[in-house]
């Protein structure tokens, strides 16, 4: 099972720093970081794998939140991508 | 393997279009719970939707945190009580009064199936409940009704539609301390489906199974974004294609969900109802996509057509995404639930009778309108008529929820709150039908009924 993980907002130090923390403390194993900076606008989506986490999805989303309140933050099983945008 | 376009784009719908599951309705049969004794019939219909809806909002609740969509809504709709009411006699107020005690109980925001089917006549119960309503719904918080008067294969039973007019008025009367509020739980339709997970019109129709999932899908504001990224040049066929890819994506999402859903609970999958449903909510409104496409306002010269062409895209859209489709199933046109149809009925440009007109071609009738209090019942009872034939004649689904302003003047607001939103007084055509009204009878089936 994966989750994917999107942050965006204004780029500062260590965005993915605490991400990264975040998913260690949670035990979700990272397996793809795609990230884009333009204009100062930081963009990133990283797939983790998710059959060994320790809590619920939504617990790691809160945490992220906390760690990084400036930015919008979602966490998502990767199924929903799967059906919305293959036949 | 997922790309970032596809990820954002998934998450742009969630975060600033207002993408949402509307309601995962659960239907439940109260068939076997009917007994002579109504107190006796009561108890059961608690024990049964306690028992079948026990972790629906729970479970409603584990999948939004899945997979960080909203599911806005969790509904129960159940077998029509007038069924009931025939077997146990008795007032069916306590129906409506145990419904709304089980609903809260299991924490969903809407219950309904107070419902009778009399499109061809009046059976046991049906009277009963129909005259009830009013109280039914001034006296509980939750409790959705619905009557259907007519269907394309029976007809519109014109007694029924007499009585409804006053039953609309005094649902209102009841209520006028409280935005006249009844008025809203209340829709008349004319070929009611059995399988509608949209309020106040759900109920479980007697050929549902035990118990069903139901889903409702929605994304005005998904939609109205695709197209204002469209070139100005785009012709209505391009405009209709992107629509239809759209409702692709949102009501693959809504599949998803519904069967993750019907898995958890232990119960069938039954449909998902292809709808755009709006909200009063800053981008979220089936006006604006009109707009989008090239209207000064909703209610211009250009709104049916624009319409016809938004519900028939939606369908083609949804239908490959979904298992089984059914419900309403296309644009909804209400208007105090709809900030750019709130601003049309405002500035005058949308009228009565345009959205009559665009009943015709869209999921369902006059919905959510705000009619003068003075407005007679005969009137109301015409409005109900007019609907009925349309629905009847084109062999589709229409409905009449109007919502007279006892005790508001003219230019003034009723503000519902919440999802019902709110909406100026509309002017209504006065000119009395008393008179056919008074005849009552029934309209026959139409040419289009005989089919075999």
């Amino acid at each position: 099972m994966k989750a994917v993980i999107t942050v965006v907002g204004k780029d500062s130090v260590g965005i993915l720093a605490k991400v990264s923390c975040g998913c260690s403390d949670f035990n979700a194993n990272i397996l793809d970081v795609t990230q884009s900076v333009i204009d100062d606008y930081f963009t990133m989506v990283m797939v983790v794998e998710i059959s060994k986490l320790n809590a619920d999805l939504s617990e790691l989303n809160k945490k992220l939140e906390a760690d990084l309140p400036t930015m919008k933050i979602h966490v998502m099983h990767e199924d929903i991508f799967n059906a919305m945008h293959r036949i | 393997m997922l790309n970032m376009t596809d990820i954002m784009e998934t998450v742009t719908m969630i975060q600033d279009e207002a993408l949402d599951i509307r309601t995962i309705t659960m239907g439940i049969s109260l068939i076997d719970c009917a007994d002579g004794d109504i107190d006796r019939s009561c108890d059961k219909v608690y024990d049964k939707i306690t028992r079948y809806a026990e972790r629906l909002v729970e479970t409603g609740e584990k999948i939004e945190k899945k997979y960080g969509i909203p599911i806005v809504n969790k509904r129960i709709a159940v077998t029509p009580i007038a069924l009931l009411a025939g077997a146990s006699g008795g007032d069916p107020i306590k129906y409506a009064v145990t419904l709304d005690r089980a609903a809260r109980a299991v924490g969903v925001d809407l219950i309904g199936g107070y419902s009778a089917l009399v499109q061809k006549g009046f059976a046991p119960g049906d009277t009963e409940l129909i005259q009830s309503i009013p109280r039914a719904l001034a006296e509980t918080d939750v409790v959705c009704s619905s009557v259907n008067v007519g269907s394309t294969k029976a007809g519109i039973n014109m007694d029924a539609v007499r009585t409804l007019g006053h039953v609309v008025r005094e649902c209102a009367e009841l209520t006028k301390d409280d935005q006249c509020v009844g008025a809203t739980k209340l829709v008349v339709f004319c070929n009611a489906p059995e399988d509608n997970p949209f309020m106040a019109g759900a109920f479980h129709g007697p050929g549902e199974p035990d118990c069903v999932i139901n889903v409702g899908v929605s994304g005005p504001g998904v939609v109205r974004a695709a197209l204002a990224n469209m070139d100005d040049t785009a012709d209505m066929g391009e405009i209709a294609n992107e629509i239809k890819k759209t409702a692709f994506k949102i009501t693959r999402m809504g599949q998803l969900v519904g069967t993750e859903a019907s898995r958890m609970l232990g119960a069938p999958f039954g449909i998902i109802d292809l709808s755009l449903a709006p909200t009063p909510a800053v981008g979220d409104s089936v006006a604006h996509i009109l707009e989008e496409i090239g209207l000064e306002q909703c209610g211009a010269a250009g709104t049916t057509a624009a319409l016809a062409m938004l519900n028939d895209a939606v369908k083609k859209g949804g239908l490959m995404a979904a298992n089984n489709c059914g419900g309403l199933s296309g644009a909804f046109i209400p208007v105090t639930e709809d900030a750019g149809m709130i601003d049309s009925a405002r500035s005058g440009c949308l009228k009565i009778e345009k959205l009559e007109a665009m009943t015709a071609v869209c999921s369902v009738g006059l919905d959510m309108i705000v009619i003068p209090g003075d407005t007679p019942a005969e009137v109301i009872s015409g409005m109900i008529a007019d609907e009925a034939a349309i629905g009847m004649v084109n062999y589709k689904t229409t409905a009449v929820r109007v919502i007279p302003a006892i005790g508001v003047p003219e230019g003034e607001e009723l503000e519902f709150g919440g999802l019902f939103g709110t909406g100026p007084v509309m002017k209504v055509n006065t000119a009395s039908p008393a008179k056919m009204i008074a005849r009552g009878g029934r309209i026959p089936s139409p040419m289009q009924a005989l089919k075999n």
